[in-house]
């Protein structure tokens, strides 16, 4: 039985992405901009945490350092959100009461996906239950490359119902699709299949986000946008790490889909490690000079 | 039905590049190895396109100078730079080379100051650009043997090179680069309006110990290059400029014995069809009109779209432009430059003019232009018949004209609807589209989902009007031996 998206989508030319990504890399931020967009990344950081050995002493540091990532004095946002295992919800969310900041679980037998459909869902549910406001899933991509796209789309069908009002984020793994136009084939099924958010990996996996990659996904939900008028957020996530990299991709976006994405509700990095680079890139703009890494706690 | 904003959120500030560079006052002609001022005393100026502003004299050589300089060159051809072990000659080269990338920065930054263009083209484009000719050519100079098996290559004399001004230090490049490595000696005549970086090369010829006289260059307006051209110690002569003047120049050799080769204007054809990347496709279409400002003689100045995706296309091309930075050349986040003179303004809004008269639709970007210097806006006119002025005549600007076709049958026949034959570009994911495609197309250089890419290893030049003579790669050699 084949698979037929409502919209099609146009092939993607490696050469060609790439380089256009690359671009976007040239531009050049300084003073005012750089201010503007480095509390903009804060603002649109899913802080994360996800491995094995978490636990809530972990996530109540991580807890705090997303409600005030700096010292008054450098004027920084908050982050947009916590990013925990589905067992470390409830703590997440009475650690951050009060402060606006939602908790955003993974589920779906995160990171590979590779569990039956029940039990995937009532991931979802516990999660939700728990009080995750936004749920970061995991497609089956064993199902995608055999070319089990009906089977792909039900299930993030069955996972946006299991979400009921939390908001989704879909995990394409792009870094097992490999190419451009798997990455753009999948966009274009997950925001027909009921996404808010397209998400590139899981961070388990190398490559993680790249640029092209990401560049692709804000494509398709541009042109999704002007055929529907509906906006669905982007989350590279992994692999960023440096000041620099945010402020390309926030480069990329402005310049591919305009200024209505440049806010935590439409974008979103998934980063463990990135904050610390941009709070220092922040200090040296305000004080003039850069500090020592120490001087800035660790989340 | 969504609509994009592009606005300030997240406005890039000023990022210019500040590094002080020599722009000298006044500029000499570079003669027999020196700096000698011209022997009328007279000088001209050139001016910085991006705010019209007078920056520095250039000297007014006239025929007394060129045809010192063509002695000199003769000299030098006799005694020193034909004679020379070609492993010699490839030593100069090489270290040429590696001073225009000792000095890319500074000479970039010049170029942008007086030819307009933006400075990361001319430091991501031009300059490492310039180096790698004279790299790859450094390489040939004692292996001519093997580009040219059993012809026993020997070098054919002065060459008279005159060169235009939409890549000053580039164009300088592909022209002495290859004659100096075939053992020949040169007369460069810059274009009017960017001489200068010409002469900062000039001062890199004689920083590397080139011998006295291998390379003189000789600065002046049209009539300087035509002594050039018609001076009887001239044995070869290479000119890239307008169609017009090649075709003077190919009449005032013609009763010569001297050799040619010109490379001329393009209109050249885009091709996109509906099985292409279409937002690859967007991005070369955008890359091979306004790269430059649309100077650029193998542009991409014609788009022609298949019917099937036109109105698609044209959408994507509104937005896009949209997103051009348009201002300060030397601001390293500017997309596009000032439009080198005034002349060349003049030029390209008469041809928007008769655009707009013949009835095509002129789509243009919003952007805001300077007050001062010459400027013209990333543009594009729909509704294009192959008969509109703007369909065959070459605008040397930021403007695209689009046509339309049905069939890939009907796409050649349109794209090969020119006098010109320069250049072509072909977007197809299928594979045997391209080859079939581009088989039949009459140019020069084809690109296959890609456009205006450039490698010293790759021979350049054009077929019909957009003239003949191959620069670059092994090719680029030819012009510049004879087969004993």
């Amino acid at each position: 039985m084949s698979f037929v998206l409502s919209t099609p989508v146009p092939r993607v030319d490696q050469v060609g992405v790439e380089e256009r990504a690359a671009k976007f890399t040239k531009r050049s931020i300084k003073n005012e901009a750089k201010d503007i967009g480095l509390k903009l990344a804060v603002s649109m950081m899913d802080l994360t945490t996800l491995e094995g050995a978490d636990s809530k002493g972990k996530v109540t540091h991580l807890c705090r350092k997303a409600r005030q990532p700096m010292a008054d004095r450098y004027d920084c946002p908050p982050c947009a959100a916590v990013c925990v295992y589905p067992n470390l919800v409830a703590h997440a969310v009475s650690e951050l009461e009060g402060s606006g900041i939602p908790v955003a679980s993974v589920a779906t037998g995160f990171p590979s996906g590779q569990y039956p459909l029940d039990l995937r869902l009532a991931d979802v549910r516990d999660a939700v239950d728990s009080g995750a406001a936004e749920i970061d899933m995991v497609i089956s991509r064993g199902a995608f490359l055999e070319g089990e796209y009906q089977r792909v789309s039900d299930e993030i069908a069955a996972v946006k119902e299991a979400c009921g009002k939390a908001h989704l984020k879909v995990i394409f793994e792009t870094g097992e699709l490999q190419t451009y136009d798997n990455v753009r084939f999948v966009s274009q099924l997950a925001i027909e299949a009921g996404a808010d958010f397209i998400k590139t990996s899981t961070g388990k996996v190398s490559p993680a986000a790249t640029l092209p990659v990401t560049l692709v996904m804000v494509e398709t939900v541009r042109d999704h946008f002007l055929a529907t008028g509906k906006k669905i957020g982007v989350k590279p996530a992994g692999g960023i790490r440096t000041a620099k990299q945010a402020l390309q991709y926030l480069v990329m976006v402005k310049e591919t889909v305009g200024d209505d994405w440049l806010t935590p509700e439409l974008f979103r990095f998934g980063a463990s490690s990135l904050l610390g680079d941009v709070e220092l890139q922040i200090a040296k703009r305000l004080d003039g000079n850069y500090q020592g890494s120490d001087y800035f706690s660790k989340g | 039905m969504g609509d994009l904003k592009f606005g300030d959120a997240f406005d890039y500030a000023a990022a210019p590049e500040t590094t002080p560079v020599p722009l000298q006052k006044q500029y000499e002609l570079f003669l027999d190895g020196e700096f000698v001022a011209p022997s009328s005393g007279k000088y001209f100026w050139s001016v910085n396109p991006s705010n019209g502003k007078r920056h520095a004299r250039i000297a007014r050589g006239e025929e007394k100078d060129v045809d010192a300089a063509v002695r000199s060159a003769r000299k030098a051809y006799e005694k020193v730079w034909g004679p020379m072990a070609p492993a010699e000659r490839g030593k100069y080269l090489y270290r040429i080379a590696r001073l225009i990338q000792e000095k890319a920065r500074e000479l970039a930054i010049l170029e942008t100051m007086d030819g307009g263009k933006p400075i990361k083209e001319s430091r991501d484009v031009d300059l490492p650009l310039v180096a790698a000719h004279f790299f790859y050519y450094a390489g040939w100079a004692d292996k001519l043997e093997y580009a040219f098996p059993g012809g026993r290559p020997e070098p054919v004399g002065v060459a008279s090179q005159v060169i235009p001004w939409n890549f000053p230090l580039l164009m300088a490049a592909w022209k002495i680069a290859p004659a100096l490595a075939c053992g020949n000696t040169v007369v460069l005549k810059p274009a009017e309006t960017t001489s200068v970086t010409a002469m900062h090369l000039a001062q890199i010829f004689q920083d590397a110990g080139l011998p006295p006289g291998v390379v003189n260059i000789v600065t002046g307006a049209g009539e300087t290059g035509a002594a050039l051209i018609d001076h009887p110690g001239v044995d070869k002569v290479a000119f890239t400029g307008s169609t017009a003047v090649g075709k003077a120049i190919a009449e005032s050799v013609a009763d010569t014995t001297k050799r040619l080769t010109l490379e001329l204007g393009g209109k050249a054809a885009n091709i996109v069809f509906e099985d292409a990347a279409i937002e690859q496709a967007v991005e070369g279409v955008i890359n091979g009109i306004y790269f430059n400002q649309g100077h650029v003689c193998c542009a991409g100045s014609r788009l022609l779209l298949q019917e099937s995706i036109h109105d698609d296309f044209i959408a994507r091309l509104d937005r896009r432009i949209e997103t051009l930075r348009v201002g300060d050349p030397l601001d390293k986040n500017t997309d596009i430059g000032a439009i080198n003179s005034r002349e060349q303004l003049g030029r390209i809004t008469k041809l928007i003019g008769s655009g707009i008269e013949e009835g095509a639709e002129l789509h243009e970007s919003s952007a805001k232009l300077p007050e001062d210097g010459f400027w013209c806006r990333p543009s594009f006119f729909t509704g294009v018949s192959a008969s509109h002025r703007i369909a065959r005549e070459e605008i040397f600007g930021p403007v695209l004209s689009v046509l339309t076709f049905r069939t890939p049958a009907e796409a050649v026949a349109r794209a090969n609807d020119t006098c010109y034959g320069l250049s072509a570009g072909i977007w197809t994911d299928k594979g045997s589209k391209i080859f079939q495609v581009a088989d039949q197309i009459r140019a020069g250089v084809i690109w296959a989902n890609t456009f205006n890419k450039f490698d010293p290893t790759s021979p350049f030049g054009g077929f019909k009007e957009s003239g003949f003579g191959r620069e670059g790669g092994l090719q680029g050699l030819r012009p510049y031996v004879q087969l004993g």
